[in-house]
């Protein structure tokens, strides 16, 4: 982009080395094989339509859109419920940037706060924690969410107002964990997928042996991969590989960032504030148990959904939605029945395209063009 | 319903994409002020419905219309910015530098400006003295006299500190006619400087994010290097300032109002380390960050290394380049072949551009 290098950025970004790359998979693939390959993280789909990777990449190798875009998968039942808190006497709602767009039934917290309501952007929940301080006539609540990559930072935060006694913060919880995901994705009859790209920001929390299952008891290979491009197409080589020489196993690409047992004291603070929910519902997936954390007794008075008298709000997905058989790879997102139509980013009606990492939307957004070019060879 | 093909899926969404918009909000939220969709739509489906006229139509940044024998250009802008000083400026030299532009881009030379001040009850003195001397010095710099004004008060807490309006009008001495949907295959698209400046330094200038730098916005008069680039490139078809939503926004508007394929090339976009550094981070495209002193022109392709060579002879446009060219398919679409070596879409956004939590 600049004519100056950016140290640990471009180093990953160099096309030379993408086309060796690229040439080497191609070399991997058995012509006509359909290999289907699930990016987990909404992180990875970003980078993907961002550069362009798809380019590189043989027609025989088709990416799935996973299910880790926290944005998305929140259902509208709790945007709903985040939204009632905050219309609360005293209060400020304080949230990640991306997820003011994401609508609930009645709306988004854009729309909320056109309506009254004192809802700010962080980039932290310790800004949450600073917003408390400065108010303490107000009571600050930080809308969590997130995989186990934003959870030990939630815990941290509620760790800090206890030491500091502050009492007027609190978090409303809705932190999600990857693994019961994966399960509930496995288990569905319908899956066409080969291998697994792994999440790197959350396995640098919990490391990669929790996907060891994958790998010995649904015998697909799982690759634990970085954020930038040639991260992405190294570990798509890594995973053909493995196809290729009839493995399955778990293999850390991000070892320059992921060690192999996760982070210790971040799972201990996650443990010490937080506990499993018996179950939780995933926008486009349903209720899966396990599969998310609630604030622990011992925190009680730092636990919005104690504080405050929250309705529980239970939203059903709207019918035409489709997004359930995205996530598990079924469907490509442009073949569900209302995509770009009634389905577009302004006016999403499903998980996958309320924020840019999902499935949908990064499709619509970017990667429209990759199949219209096909029509456009000629001229280009 | 038999099985559609991708491809009958695309190309609906294309023809669903150029349908008229319509509001469906209630009410207005942050996102009708950001320059994307939402914006567009406000504009489109409630001003211009209720305005229209063949001067507001085009949608450029001014209107262009004859009065006797004189081409005149006529805009206005209001400008409210948190924090009101910033690094390299303040909303004071913003506005007058923006409405300048605004008329420049035309092909016209920018002569008198109005000045309209809301101001909160509390507001200090000192603070509007310091905006008023950086108008006036900005007007100076310019080459404009600021003719008229107005001033309102209003109670504590209606209003943030200071808003500011300016109005302007130019005189087009230039048979130019430059227009958004003059845009054709084979033209070449040029900006005059580093993109996104002006957005970052007002981002870490709300310390919200604890990054600190040297970065500087980039607001200044744009008349100068226009009248260099005009009489470089006579053919010139269109020139806008990259205000509130970048770069990016104003290609899909090129894009749109020309019936073309605007297709970038990400490499030769120039964009400060700072700022590279600073979007990164954020999970934003510094295409859709804003620029105050910074300009989006599409020249004929054979007149674009001249246009570039005379813009670079200014230190405003030392390192202005050519950052993509107009193709003829797929019309209305903005593409960027990335350093990388693939190819994505740049949509206009559809609200302020949000940082990406992971």
């Amino acid at each position: 982009m600049a004519p100056e290098g950016m140290r640990f950025v471009d180093e990953y970004r160099d096309r030379e080395k993408a086309q060796a790359l690229a040439a080497n998979i191609a070399t991997l693939v058995e012509p006509g094989r359909r290999y289907g390959l699930m990016e987990i993280c909404g992180g990875h789909t970003h980078t993907i339509y961002k550069h362009g990777i798809e380019d590189y990449l043989p027609e025989e190798v088709q990416l799935v859109h996973g299910p880790g875009c926290p944005v998305c998968v929140i259902p509208m039942g709790r945007v709903d419920d985040a939204i009632w808190i905050a219309e609360q006497e005293g209060v400020i709602m304080t949230s990640f940037g991306d997820l003011l767009r994401v609508p609930g039934a009645r709306g988004s917290f854009l729309d909320a706060k056109a309506r009254g309501a004192d809802i700010q952007m962080v980039y932290s929940p310790l800004d949450s924690l600073r917003i408390a301080r400065n108010h303490p006539d107000r009571r600050v609540v930080f809308m969590a969410i997130g995989f186990e990559t934003t959870t030990p930072s939630t815990a941290m935060t509620v760790l800090r107002a206890a030491a500091e006694g502050l009492e007027n913060f609190s978090v409303f919880c809705n932190h999600v964990t990857i693994i019961p995901a994966l399960e509930a994705i496995l288990a569905s009859p319908d899956l066409h997928i080969d291998g697994f790209i792994g999440p790197g920001h959350v396995s640098t929390v919990i490391g990669c042996e929790p996907y060891r299952f994958i790998a010995e008891k649904h015998g697909r290979p799982f690759v634990v991969a970085g954020f930038e491009p040639l991260d992405i197409l190294q570990a798509i080589q890594m995973l053909l590989l493995q196809l290729r020489e009839g493995r399955s196993e778990v293999e850390n690409q991000y070892t320059r960032v992921v060690p192999w047992d996760g982070n210790q004291k971040a799972l201990q603070a996650i443990d010490e504030v937080m506990e499993p929910r018996p179950t939780f519902e995933w926008r486009g997936l349903g209720w899966i148990p396990d599969s998310a954390m609630r604030i622990r007794e011992k925190y009680a008075r730092f636990d919005a959904e104690r504080i405050f008298d929250v309705p529980a709000t239970r939203v059903a997905d709207p019918p035409a939605c489709q997004c359930g058989e995205v996530l598990r790879g079924t469907i490509k997102p442009w073949e569900c029945k209302v995509f770009g139509t009634a389905c577009t980013p302004e006016t999403p009606i499903g998980t996958c395209m309320v924020s840019s990492e999902g499935a949908c939307a990064a499709y619509y957004n970017f990667g429209r063009f990759t199949r219209l070019r096909v029509r456009q060879a000629g001229s280009a | 319903m038999t099985q559609r093909t991708e491809q009958e899926v695309l190309e609906r969404i294309e023809r669903i994409r150029r349908r008229r918009p319509r509001i469906t909000d209630e009410r207005i939220t942050l996102s009708h002020g950001s320059g994307g969709k939402a914006t567009h739509t406000l504009i489109d489906a409630l001003f211009l419905e209720a305005f229209r006229n063949p001067f507001l139509e085009p949608l450029e940044d001014q209107a262009v219309f004859s009065v006797g024998a004189e081409r005149l250009a006529f805009t206005t802008d209001t400008y409210v910015v948190s924090p009101l000083f910033f690094p390299g400026g303040d909303i004071g030299d913003l506005a007058v530098n923006g409405t300048v532009n605004d008329l420049a881009v035309s092909g016209a030379r920018p002569l008198y400006l109005s000045a309209g001040f809301v101001l909160e009850e509390g507001f200090p003195i000192a603070d509007l003295r310091r905006i008023v001397a950086s108008m006036a010095k900005a007007a100076e710099d310019a080459g404009v006299q600021i003719v008229t004004g107005d001033t309102k008060v209003v109670q504590r807490g209606k209003a943030d500190g200071c808003f500011v309006n300016t109005a302007g009008i130019g005189v087009l001495e230039r048979p130019v006619r430059l227009s958004a949907a003059a845009a054709r295959p084979g033209d070449a698209v040029i900006v005059s400087g580093p993109v996104g400046d002006h957005g970052i330094t007002i981002m870490l200038a709300r310390g919200e994010l604890g990054i600190e730098s040297d970065l500087r916005s980039d607001t200044a008069p744009l008349t100068v290097l226009i009248g260099l680039l005009l009489d470089a490139a006579p053919q010139t078809r269109f020139v806008r300032d990259a205000t509130r939503g970048g770069v990016a926004t104003i290609c899909n508007e090129l894009a749109l109002a020309s019936g073309v394929a605007v297709v970038l090339d990400e490499q030769s976009i120039p964009v400060r380390p700072e700022v590279r550094g600073a979007s990164e981070i954020l999970g934003i495209d510094p295409l859709y960050v804003a620029c105050e002193g910074r300009f989006v022109a599409v020249v004929a392709g054979d007149e674009a290394e001249a246009a570039v060579a005379a813009l670079r002879t200014h230190p405003q446009g030392a390192e202005a380049a050519v950052i993509g060219r107009i193709a003829d398919d797929p019309p209305g679409l903005v593409l960027v072949t990335t350093g990388f070596g693939g190819m994505r879409i740049i949509d206009m956004l559809v609200g302020d551009p949000l940082p990406r939590i992971c």
